[in-house]
């Protein structure tokens, strides 16, 4: 793998003065550099060294955490079902800890501490080994404190074991984030100290003015009060921003230009990974449509697209091939357009597209708040998605389904059920400091592209068009449904589920080993939260029936109810939270306790099923569940 | 009146520091850990130590800030004084420690004309309003405490709110509010309106006080903030004595009603 010596001590001096290209590994490098696209070669074993290291970004010289000297971190790749062993030295005078995010990893190897382990004490190497029966596109980071935002993260390819369906000639791997030369801990007490820090995009009184000459006196001042009677922003779509973060592709800002090379009518797979503590990116190519063929590392059925929003945490594949010899610019457009990081593909090295400007910047609308009433003309749609039930699942005449680039698919799902049928457990939100509203009419807003993406005169991809490309593997109905509310203040800065903070936490969100159950989050917060759980991936109700996406991590709207069903197949303590790092910070974390069924107070909601057959060792991570009912 | 007003006093001081002891401090997570399964695999106490560690690092830290509101120079035809209004605090979430201050310097005869530091106990009761609790003491015109019963807060609107009562170690009860307002030219240029109130229970002729409203101060800042954390600013401010306190002024022969221009910084960190 990469000999961390050579880039520690060797390059980063000379490094730091002559360009990014030697401080970073190959993947990660532009063509200029020499990185033509990535060379498939899987490896088994990983020594990765935690430490501190100096990093160029922008032309200024910053100090990073991270691994193996490098930001983003060396790239792992192995090869599906293969045993592997990764050796974590940890040369910080902190914890540490490697989350491999996505990965269906026994839970002591999940690498979140306090959870399931204890941590990597300074100067202590700690051992994974794990094989993993899944392939695609993930990514590894910190779970220790803040050091996610300081550089520790880097990517994962799995490659398949049987042949990849999807085909393409040449790969890069973009890993997207945001980098600040502030502490990441003095950023999270700014937040806390006054919450409105980094926003300079409020709405001011020369808007109010433009307001009034535009859609009259009256409709803006009573737009003002609305939102000032809530004590609310309609601006407040991003914590930290542009004025203080660096957006960074491969580790290199806009002016650093990441460039790769493509040819004319080549298939070239971009593995891009959010990586971000904060941003959710709008992700384009101007002029080249891009197919996406994965969401969170599994393959879905190809959706042509020229723009998706990316929450952190995800991963999407997609294909791209130019239709004429010159450069394109990738764009990572901040969702608040407080900045974007742009990179270049082009037939020769070096070259360097036009960046495109920045978007005018999105206002929030009632709508966010859940208090548009003409939102109920979607019910049709929250209605469509909760009731899809098992007889549905089970009855459906799949070949019918529209699974088409453009569909609706939202709206041929064929016959409803008529109730859930299914209990749904809510815990009462807990009132108090923590939580200024609580969203009792919650709406389905999968078939929207996400903020500031609606009316971009362009495809944009939306939830409700995701297939995954294999039929789900276990097609139970669900047995129960668990209602959890995404919860904060903003004025505080604090952020929980149901009220709670994890600080407060007394009893885990439990799972019974072997049961299939649904999970519905609602936001009742103004912001998009990227909500992620470990150790499982969960079928996005989407209308999407035996093909319903599977993900890792699902961006939750304001006002939004998602609603996922997931099969408990992996015992153990799993983390639960949002993946905007200085959220989770704050409180907006849980933990999911899979119970094993052998547990007796766990049988008895679920006596009927015969979970003898389940195979829960080692590899017995195994996605392919038999539908044993 | 004035027993009334005690009972009520002791009372709430009674309530808050029974919220205190609910909510203070750290909740014990070892006895009974929330989950465990890792301690099949990890030495169980090293696992209790980390759980600790990541549940006291998700949601439960301790911040502090400290903030110079106004620090400011106050200009009249007659006189120049020297105005602060400071505060700092401590604390989680929910209970923090706070540590006030304000007055006036005159340049001229060189010496403090006000000057008070408030210890108050700050608790969160609503999503945008905490309770006070703590003491007063009053450095000029003279030496004197105060027991102080308050509330701070964001009123609909974006109104920046605070208020106090405070009972005197001579048993006067006097009481103030403040509310502020920012209105953004730019989004660092901001306009920032503010009135002050100062009300009394009762005479107090030693320090020129009369019953009833006691003193208004409204004024105007408009500051530009460099970074969040440092903004100058200038302004202008009316003072006025109301009512009874007016007539007591007006007997000793000074003004009752002045203006001033203010040239200051806003600061935090």
């Amino acid at each position: 793998m990469l000999n961390r010596r050579q880039f520690m001590y060797a390059s980063a001096a000379s490094g730091l003065l002559s360009g990014l290209g030697t401080l970073l590994p190959a993947w990660a490098r532009s063509a200029s550099d020499g990185n033509h696209g990535l060379h498939p070669h899987t490896e088994t074993e990983f020594d990765l060294t935690v430490g501190t290291f100096p990093v160029r970004i922008d032309g200024r010289v910053g100090e990073a955490t991270g691994v193996n000297g490098t930001l983003p971190a060396p790239l792992i790749r192995f090869r599906e079902g293969d045993e592997i062993t990764l050796n974590v030295k940890n040369t910080l005078d902190v914890d540490t800890s490697i989350h491999w995010h996505g990965l269906l990893v026994p839970f002591q190897m999940d690498g979140v501490p306090g959870v399931t382990f204890p941590g990597i004490r300074p100067g202590e190497t700690f051992t994974y080994k794990y094989a993993v029966p899944q392939s695609g596109t993930y990514w590894y980071h910190s779970h220790s404190g803040l050091q996610e935002q300081e550089g520790h993260y880097g990517p994962i390819i799995i490659d398949p074991n049987g042949v990849d369906p999807v085909a393409y000639e040449r790969e890069y791997v973009l890993v997207l984030s945001d980098w600040s030369f502030e502490r990441a801990e003095r950023i999270f007490a700014k937040l806390k100290k006054s919450s409105d820090t980094y926003n300079f995009q409020q709405r001011t009184l020369p808007d109010f003015l433009a307001d009034a000459r535009e859609s009259g006196f009256g409709a803006a001042w009573s737009d003002r009060a609305m939102w000032g009677a809530m004590r609310m922003s309609p601006r407040d779509i991003a914590d930290v921003t542009g004025s203080t973060y660096h957006f960074l592709i491969n580790g290199h800002s806009t002016k650093d230009n990441w460039n790769g090379v493509f040819r004319k009518g080549e298939r070239v797979r971009l593995r891009i990974i959010n990586a971000s503590a904060m941003t959710i990116f709008n992700v384009r190519l101007p002029d080249l449509p891009m197919t996406i063929v994965a969401a969170d590392g599994l393959n879905v059925q190809p959706l042509e697209v020229d723009e998706f929003q990316m929450g952190v945490a995800e991963t999407y594949d997609v294909i791209i091939s130019p239709p004429e010899d010159r450069a394109y610019a990738f764009v990572a457009e901040s969702i608040d357009r407080s900045g974007q990081a742009v990179a270049t593909f082009g037939p020769q090295a070096g070259m360097r597209a036009e960046a495109p400007a920045l978007r005018p910047v999105p206002t929030l609308t009632m709508k966010d708040m859940g208090m548009d009433h003409s939102a109920m003309g979607h019910s049709d749609i929250t209605h469509e998605v909760r009731t899809e039930s098992a007889l549905t699942r089970e009855k459906a005449d799949h070949s019918k389904m529209n699974h088409s680039a453009h569909g609706m698919p939202g709206h041929d799902m064929g016959d409803m059920a008529a109730s859930d049928g299914w209990p749904i457990e809510a815990r009462p939100v807990k009132r108090g400091p923590g939580v200024t509203k609580v969203n009792m009419m919650p709406i389905s807003r999968l078939d929207e592209p996400g903020l500031g993406l609606e009316n971009v005169g362009h495809r944009v991809m939306r939830y409700s068009q995701l297939r995954s490309l294999d039929r789900n593997p276990d097609l139970r109905a669900p047995e129960r449904e668990i209602e959890i509310h995404l919860t904060s203040n903003m004025e505080r800065y604090m952020w929980s589920f149901d009220g709670v903070k994890f600080s407060e936490v007394k009893e885990p969100i439990i799972f019974h080993e072997g049961e299939r159950l649904r999970v519905s989050l609602v936001n009742s917060t103004m912001m998009p939260h990227p909500i992620h759980l470990h150790g499982m991936f969960f079928d996005l109700v989407n209308g999407g029936g035996d093909y319903s996406p599977r993900k890792h991590t699902v961006i939750v709207k304001p006002a939004e109810k998602v609603s996922f069903d997931v099969s408990a197949d992996h015992v153990g303590d799993w983390a639960f939270h949002c993946h905007l790092l200085y959220h989770m910070h704050a409180g907006m974390m849980q933990v999911v306790s899979v119970l094993p069924s052998d547990d007796a107070a766990s049988m008895q909601d679920h006596k009927t099923m015969d979970h003898s057959k389940m195979n829960h060792s080692g590899m017995g991570h195994d996605m392919k569940m038999e539908g044993d009912q | 009146m004035r027993p009334v007003i005690l009972a009520l006093w002791i009372m709430a001081l009674g309530v808050s520091s029974v919220y205190a002891q609910e909510h203070s401090g750290h909740e014990d997570h070892s006895e009974s850990a929330p989950w465990s399964q890792a301690d099949a695999y990890f030495d169980p106490a090293e696992m209790a130590a980390a759980r600790a560690h990541v549940l006291h690092h998700n949601g439960d830290q301790a911040f502090g800030r400290v903030m110079l509101n106004r620090a400011e120079v106050q200009m009249s035809d007659d006189e120049e004084i020297g105005v602060w209004d400071g505060s700092a605090w401590y604390g989680d979430d929910i209970n923090r420690l706070y540590l006030k201050t304000e007055g006036e310097y005159a340049f001229e005869e060189g010496a403090f004309e006000e000057a008070e530091a408030q210890l108050l106990w700050s608790h969160a009761v609503s999503p945008y309003f905490d309770l006070q609790a703590g003491a007063r003491y009053d450095f000029e015109p003279e030496g004197r405490a105060h027991a102080v019963l308050g509330f701070q807060g964001l009123a609909p609107y974006w109104f920046e709110v605070d208020g106090a009562l405070y009972l005197s170690d001579e048993g006067d009860l006097t009481a103030d509010f403040e509310a502020e307002y920012e209105l953004l030219l730019t989004q660092r240029l901001i306009l920032q309106p503010r009135v002050e109130l100062a009300m009394s229970a009762q005479d107090i002729p030693e320090l020129e006080t009369g019953a009833g409203f006691t003193n208004v101060q409204a004024g105007l800042r408009l500051r530009y903030e460099i970074r969040r954390e440092f903004a100058p600013y200038v302004g202008w401010e009316y003072h006025s004595a109301l009512g009874q306190t007016a007539d007591y002024i007006e007997a000793s022969g000074d003004e009752t009603g002045q203006a001033y221009w203010v040239v200051g910084i806003r600061t935090w960190f």
